[in-house]
């Protein structure tokens, strides 16, 4: 039985998306809105989803408490409140998008010992969302 | 192919304990849903299904026969229920949700004859959820 299981955490943080490869007025262009020097904020929510055998003494895939804890300290304590560009070494120089917020939680999960993660799924706003699984060239993930 | 999903609610208890365990281990893994009253959750359970359009309704699987399936395999066997006690294919199993979205998936799959049963996605609450594909790859 192919089973995942999904669970959802909130954080808030803000960014701007500024490239430094592009002159002012096209990052204007380009980013409009988001390009705003002085940053503005999201609600993200992170959708993390794991999957393995379910335990026979549990029925879990894994177990939530070690999910959240591991959760907490890799994504939620490092990332809430904060400004992603300035407050997180990741995103010093690399443009904040929420494509790219979505793969370093993807790689800062990927070592989830209780589990497999399958991918990440995050909502910048309720309208927007990325995901993403891993590299797709021959690895573990589908 | 196409997909349609249909959303359910159903509200029932449950409680995590395995008798293997002692008690102090059992309140130890299982924290707060090892409790032996039980407690309850809405479930939300979304149902897709997948297959070709019948050209003469244009319909995968009429949605009132799916409705009907739901009603009768589901809504019937758990809507307040309290699991461990109520139905008996989760008797010897801790219900949690990916074990009683197994057991969806199998109550479900054999029903389900126009089209075939792609995804059980079971929501215990607005931050959790199990989704089932089967024994086929997704």
């Amino acid at each position: 039985m192919k089973l995942e299981l999904t669970r959802r955490y909130a954080l808030a943080a803000s960014h701007r998306l500024h490239s430094p490869h592009l002159d002012e007025a096209e990052n204007l262009r380009i980013y409009g809105k988001c390009n705003n020097p002085y940053g503005h904020g999201h609600n993200y929510v992170v959708e993390v989803t794991v999957t393995g055998p379910v335990d026979p003494a549990t029925g879990m895939i894994a177990h939530l408490g070690d999910l959240d804890s591991y959760v907490t300290r890799e994504i939620i304590e490092p990332f809430d409140h904060t400004y992603l560009n300035k407050d997180v070494e990741a995103f010093r120089d690399r443009v904040p998008t929420t494509e790219n917020f979505c793969i370093e939680i993807f790689e800062r999960l990927k070592q989830f010992p209780g589990a497999r993660l399958v991918r990440i799924r995050l909502e910048e706003t309720g309208r927007n969302s990325f995901e993403y699984a891993g590299q797709k060239n021959g690895d573990e993930h589908d | 192919m196409v997909y349609l999903t249909r959303k359910i609610e159903f509200s029932a208890a449950h409680r995590y304990h395995n008798p293997a365990f002692s008690a102090e281990e059992n309140r130890r893994i299982f924290g707060k849903c090892n409790n032996p009253n039980g407690h309850g959750h809405n479930y939300v359970l979304e149902v897709t299904v997948g297959g070709e359009t019948d050209p003469r309704t244009g319909m995968v699987l009429d949605l009132k026969e799916l409705k009907e399936i739901l009603e009768r395999e589901i809504m019937n066997r758990m809507d307040h229920r309290f699991l461990n006690y109520e139905v008996p294919e989760l008797a010897d199993q801790i219900p949690t949700c990916e074990n009683i979205a197994a057991l969806i998936w199998k109550l479900l799959a054999p029903k389900i004859n126009k089209g075939r049963l792609t995804r059980v996605r079971l929501w215990e609450s607005s931050d959790l959820y199990v989704d089932c594909y089967g024994d086929g790859a997704r």
